[in-house]
């Protein structure tokens, strides 16, 4: 029995960093501190439905077929593709990415990450605006006052409140929960909202409103504020643009409320002028609550290799970016592209119906360690390796700072890093043939 | 009766906790149910555990009644996942986001049970 420390949980974007797993003969038998989602992820694994083998599509059916026989068929569907989309990559490491990236050029596909149903907004709302942050380090020993915006912790990361902002006790924060105001913004009473100190709820769809408001307030101009805005009465929002003002430090965590909602990106610019706004008077940061464990690190790793975080078109030889035109979802929906390989991310299951019909038309490579809906839409499938726990490698936390993820146990799986430098390979002696 | 309905979409821990076993019945159990006040469910005439019938322009299903008397009157929620994606919006607005949050939906009660995962991505194919 080996019992191993300090292993970092793979699921959600808070990277916990503080695991204790047991393991014996190769089985995960038993995980401390972990939250319901990392629980299920580490012991869970051995009770889920893995890929046990890889597979073509064959009459309709998913047959076994060995390892080599779906490199070829995956490696000619790329080659033969006049423009692939290449989506997901957010759960695995930034190894794995990089070397993604690196296929999408070979192959002169767009290459996507989970962002663009997630953060992707954020995305150009830090281009436009900034994105003034911190570490969760910094948020943990300074902030007194935290706004969870349209984002709910207390189900999508369980552990945030207590390791990084509410609960956590910090250098300057001490008594923890006692020394910090909690303020959740969201359009329903969230289990989040349940246990903050003021809930502030706001007709769906109008955030912008809302931030507009608060920055009039905060920049001296109450009498342009409406009796009303977005469904919160005036004096509310003065109250809070009070708070925000008089605090020491305040943390803005916002989500997909903020993301997904009228407005989209417009409503991260919004929430990032307002914290320009308010460093005139405190100090303030914002930090967008990541969902994949290492959609972070994608974004990190594409800036570096690409230039840009996501939605990377090589069809031209270079990269080229315009999510709103390179988004995967926008290529889907318009039948922009003529396959498609997916890995480390599950398009079937949180992709609207439109973008899943058009997959179901062409043919699609799937790279996972487990059977999900976008293994109900594939034509070629590879088991993967569980990262984080059957491979190591690198993660960027939801504040961007990099963790090494440790090799908890062996696996008969090769790595999505493995399979992509197979499918690389494959792919450049077919051009080479060509 | 109908109810003229505010949809959005969101994880909850139980969606996320068997994000890895989307063939099991508890994300089934996790994931194909729609969220109302229960005033809504009153006005419905149904109680939680029936179906309901949640239509857009993009699409329809079925999913499990479920009350939250956290959500304001007229405002729908199910978990991320393939039964909410059933119906969300496929418009990206010019920036590359779907519109998984605030889609006007009619609910109704209906005969149907929701449909397991395979057999609701089956309809991809038809």
């Amino acid at each position: 029995m080996a019992v191993i420390t300090d292993a970092i949980c793979s699921l959600c974007g808070s990277l916990c960093d503080d695991i204790t797993v047991t393991v014996e003969d190769n089985v995960i038998t038993d995980v401390e501190r972990a939250c319901i989602l990392g629980r299920n992820k580490f012991v869970g694994m051995f009770l889920h439905d893995r890929i046990e083998s890889p597979m073509i599509r064959k009459n309709g059916e998913l047959v076994d077929v060995s390892y080599e026989e779906a490199i070829d068929e995956a490696a000619k569907i790329l080659v033969n593709s006049k423009r692939t989309l290449s989506y997901g990559w957010c759960s695995t490491s930034c190894e794995a990415i990089s070397k993604a990236i690196q296929l999408a050029e070979e192959t002169g596909s767009l290459i996507d990450s989970t962002a663009n149903v997630c953060h992707g907004p954020s995305a150009l709302a830090v281009q436009e605006k900034g994105g003034p942050s911190a570490t969760l380090g910094v948020v943990k020993n300074r902030a007194d006052v935290m706004i969870f915006w349209g984002c709910n912790p207390a189900h999508a990361h369980p552990r945030h409140m207590r390791r990084y902002s509410s609960f956590s006790k910090g250098f300057f924060t001490q008594k923890g929960r006692k020394d910090r105001k909690m303020i959740v913004i969201d359009v329903r009473k969230t289990d989040t909202a349940k246990i903050a100190d003021q809930y502030v709820e706001i007709d769906q769809g109008s955030d912008y409103l809302l931030v507009t408001a608060l920055r009039s307030a905060i920049n001296g101009h109450e009498d342009v504020i409406p009796d009303t805005v977005a469904g919160v009465s005036k004096e509310d929002i003065l109250k809070l643009a009070n708070t925000l003002k008089e605090a020491k430090f305040t943390c803005v965590f916002y989500g997909m409320g903020v993301t997904q909602s009228r407005s989209k990106y417009k409503n991260g610019d919004g929430v990032s002028s307002l914290i320009s706004d308010l460093n005139q008077h405190s100090k303030a940061v914002m930090i967008g609550m990541r969902g994949h464990y290492n959609v972070t690190g994608y974004g990190q790793v594409s800036t570096w290799e690409t230039g840009y975080p996501m939605a990377v078109d090589f069809t031209r030889g270079a990269p080229y970016y315009n999510p709103g035109e390179t988004g995967a979802n926008d290529v889907l929906t318009r039948g922009d592209v003529d396959a498609a390989i997916i890995s480390a991310a599950d398009a079937g299951a949180h992709f609207p119906q439109d973008s899943l019909k058009y997959l179901a038309k062409i043919p699609v490579i799937q790279i996972d360690p487990y059977a999900n809906p976008t293994t109900e839409l594939s034509d070629v499938v590879f088991p993967a390796a569980v990262v984080g726990v059957e491979a190591e490698g690198t993660a960027y936390r939801m504040d961007g700072i990099s963790l090494r993820m440790k090799k908890l146990i062996d696996t008969k799986f090769k790595t999505d890093e493995e399979i992509v430098v197979d499918l690389i390979n494959k792919v450049r002696e077919l051009k080479r043939g060509a | 009766m109908k109810l003229e309905a505010n949809l959005i979409s969101g994880r909850t821990a139980y969606q996320g906790a068997y994000l890895e076993a989307k063939t099991h019945k508890e994300y089934f159990d996790a994931c194909s149910y729609c969220e109302l006040n229960s005033g809504d469910l009153v006005k419905l005439g149904v109680s939680e555990g029936d179906y309901l019938l949640v239509t857009t322009e993009f699409g329809d299903v079925s999913l499990f009644a479920k009350a939250n008397d956290g959500n304001p009157d007229g405002l729908a929620f199910i978990p991320m996942g393939p039964w909410a994606n059933a119906v969300l919006s496929p418009d990206t607005h010019g920036c590359g986001m779907p519109g998984f949050k605030g889609v006007p939906a009619q609910i109704e009660q209906t005969g149907e049970a929701p449909l397991e995962m395979k057999a609701l991505m089956r309809r991809y194919y038809e």
